[in-house]
């Protein structure tokens, strides 16, 4: 790492403050998609579909989360 | 009688008899105006400099604070979807109710403003300009506040909804509108240029803002 | 784009992207990084801490890029009523609000060495202060209006009225900042930028737009499945409730 000068310290700030709020960011993102994903496996297991047209089965009694 | 007029004069009717919203508008002015001081210090130098700043911002609040009530009432009672139907385009109708909300919050709050510049020790010099521009800008400001109140009808928190969307777009008419005062402050400068800035701003305000407001008043009475 | 209209379709074209799109990011930041710290020299006038321009500036624009996407997104909702158009833009604001936000604190970090104090008001800085307001309200709206379907024609109505109102707004400022300071003309970008600077700007500018374009589209998707979620939830609901009547 070279030296950063006197002012190191607003540089270090300035690029962690970015890391901090783009891996955030990016963790809110991917998160919030992985649980539409689990929540969609669910539901498409219960046996319901998209639409009520179309047959779909009746609900059956709700099945323990797989955690 | 025309409909537009029929319309024009039915909203100031209900605004005038209404009292308390032209009155509320003019008194949460004064109220901003009268504690600034407090919390700036008494020093009259600062207070005039900061001066025609301050008021045009307790201007653009109040007139915020009364922009609910542009569409609020007649969409309350189901008058709104009435007019949907009636023989004025929607977005003639937006620019009649904003034209009455300039008329009852716009034109009081600008004329009240040399007796709550005296407050601040506004120069005597800059006050027929102060005035001049709000006359000037408030008509965007009513404009504009109509597509706020139309993007947030009926929601909870409209209110305050209502000013966070639409303060970012005064950002021009609060430049112009206190430069023009400035200007007759501070010199060499003329006011001239910054107020036809900001009467180009009004005109243009009048013209598109109502193309918004009718298209969200659609989208929220679906 | 009528294939890219069909969800089903998008969907699958994220699935098979986003694993390519994510690893180049990786790679063009490590090279962009790279370049900045080790390639880069120091400026002759700010010294090391023209580093932060590399975050800055890729930042600035990208908050730009986010609202011009937005406000293209929102004609698309309006008046061509493209199915992904409120999606796009929805799934937009938290990516361009943050862009525009680390825009202001690297801003704020980079004006404290050079003029001493933690914020000024520069016509760029409180241009994009602005920016950063408009896509709050965006997000407000988003927030408050329940109706999915109306709440992505407001907002998209409240995107365009912003849009427009951008240039006028940024005028304004620039004229404002004239008038305030006539002396200093302290660019925050520095006079002119040194071609060695350049590469290093460029390669991270890129990288930063790649990464808004895998956020956009992992976001997206997740948008797509939330809705068909909701709606499946719904039937689930209407079956358990016939089910029992």
């Amino acid at each position: 790492m070279p030296d950063l000068g006197p002012h190191a310290g607003f540089i270090v700030a300035a690029y962690g403050v970015t890391f901090v709020a783009v891996v955030g960011l990016a963790l809110a993102i991917v998160a919030d998609d992985r649980k539409q994903r689990r929540l969609l496996a669910d539901l498409e297991r219960k046996g319901i579909r998209r639409r009520s047209a179309g047959a779909a089965k009746p609900a059956r009694p709700a099945r323990k989360k797989r955690s | 009688m025309s409909p537009s007029l029929a319309l024009l004069a039915r909203d100031l009717k209900l605004a005038f008899r209404e009292g308390g919203a032209i009155g509320t508008a003019l008194g949460f002015y004064l109220v901003v105006i009268a504690i600034a001081p407090l919390g700036l210090g008494p020093d009259l130098n600062l207070l005039a400099r900061i001066a025609p700043g301050m008021l045009w911002v307790a201007l653009l609040l109040a007139a915020l604070l009364s922009a609910g009530r542009i569409f609020h009432n007649d969409y309350e009672d189901g008058t709104l979807d009435i007019l949907t139907c009636g023989p004025l385009p929607l977005s003639l109708v937006a620019a009649i109710k904003s034209l009455a909300h300039w008329i009852t919050t716009g034109v009081p709050l600008a004329l009240l403003t040399p007796l709550l510049g005296l407050l601040l020790n506004l120069p005597q010099q800059a006050s027929p300009f102060l005035v001049l521009a709000m006359l000037a800008g408030t008509p965007a400001v009513s404009f504009v506040a109509a597509i706020g109140a139309s993007l947030t009808l009926g929601l909870k928190r409209s209110g305050l909804l209502l000013a966070l969307l639409v303060l970012p777009l005064y950002v021009p008419v609060l430049i112009f509108g206190v430069a023009t005062a400035s200007a007759a402050i501070t010199g060499p400068a003329s006011p001239w240029p910054p107020f036809l800035m900001l009467c180009a701003f009004s005109l243009a305000s009048i013209v598109l803002a109502p193309l918004a407001a009718s298209a969200a008043l659609r989208i929220a009475l679906r | 784009m009528p294939s890219l209209a069909n969800p089903t379709r998008f969907l699958s074209l994220v699935d098979r992207l986003v694993p390519w799109l994510t690893a180049l990011t990786a790679i063009l930041f490590a090279a962009g990084l790279y370049l900045a710290f080790f390639v880069a020299p120091p400026d002759y006038q700010q010294g090391e801490t023209v580093r932060i321009m590399f975050i800055h500036v890729p930042a600035a624009w990208l908050a730009m890029f986010g609202y011009m996407l937005i406000a293209a997104a929102s004609l698309g909702t309006l008046i061509w009523r493209h199915p992904l158009a409120d999606v796009a833009a929805k799934t937009a604001v938290p990516i361009g609000a943050t862009f525009a936000f680390i825009t202001l604190v690297t801003g704020s970090l980079w004006g404290k060495p050079m003029w001493g104090t933690y914020w000024v008001w520069d016509a760029r800085l409180t241009s994009m202060l602005v920016l950063f307001l408009l896509y709050l309200g965006l997000a407000a709206l988003w927030q408050a209006i329940e109706e999915p379907g109306r709440a992505g024609r407001a907002a998209a109505i409240l995107a365009l009225v912003g849009v427009i109102n951008i240039p006028i707004i940024k005028f304004s400022v620039d004229w404002w900042n004239t008038l305030h300071q006539p002396a200093s003309v302290v660019r925050l970008g520095g006079p002119t930028i040194d071609p060695s600077m350049l590469v290093p700007l460029v390669v991270m500018a890129i990288a930063f737009t790649l990464l808004f374009v895998v956020l956009h589209l992992i976001a997206m998707r997740a948008e797509i499945l939330r809705r068909r979620v909701q709606a499946m939830q719904k039937t689930q609901v209407e079956h358990a409730a016939l089910a029992g009547a």
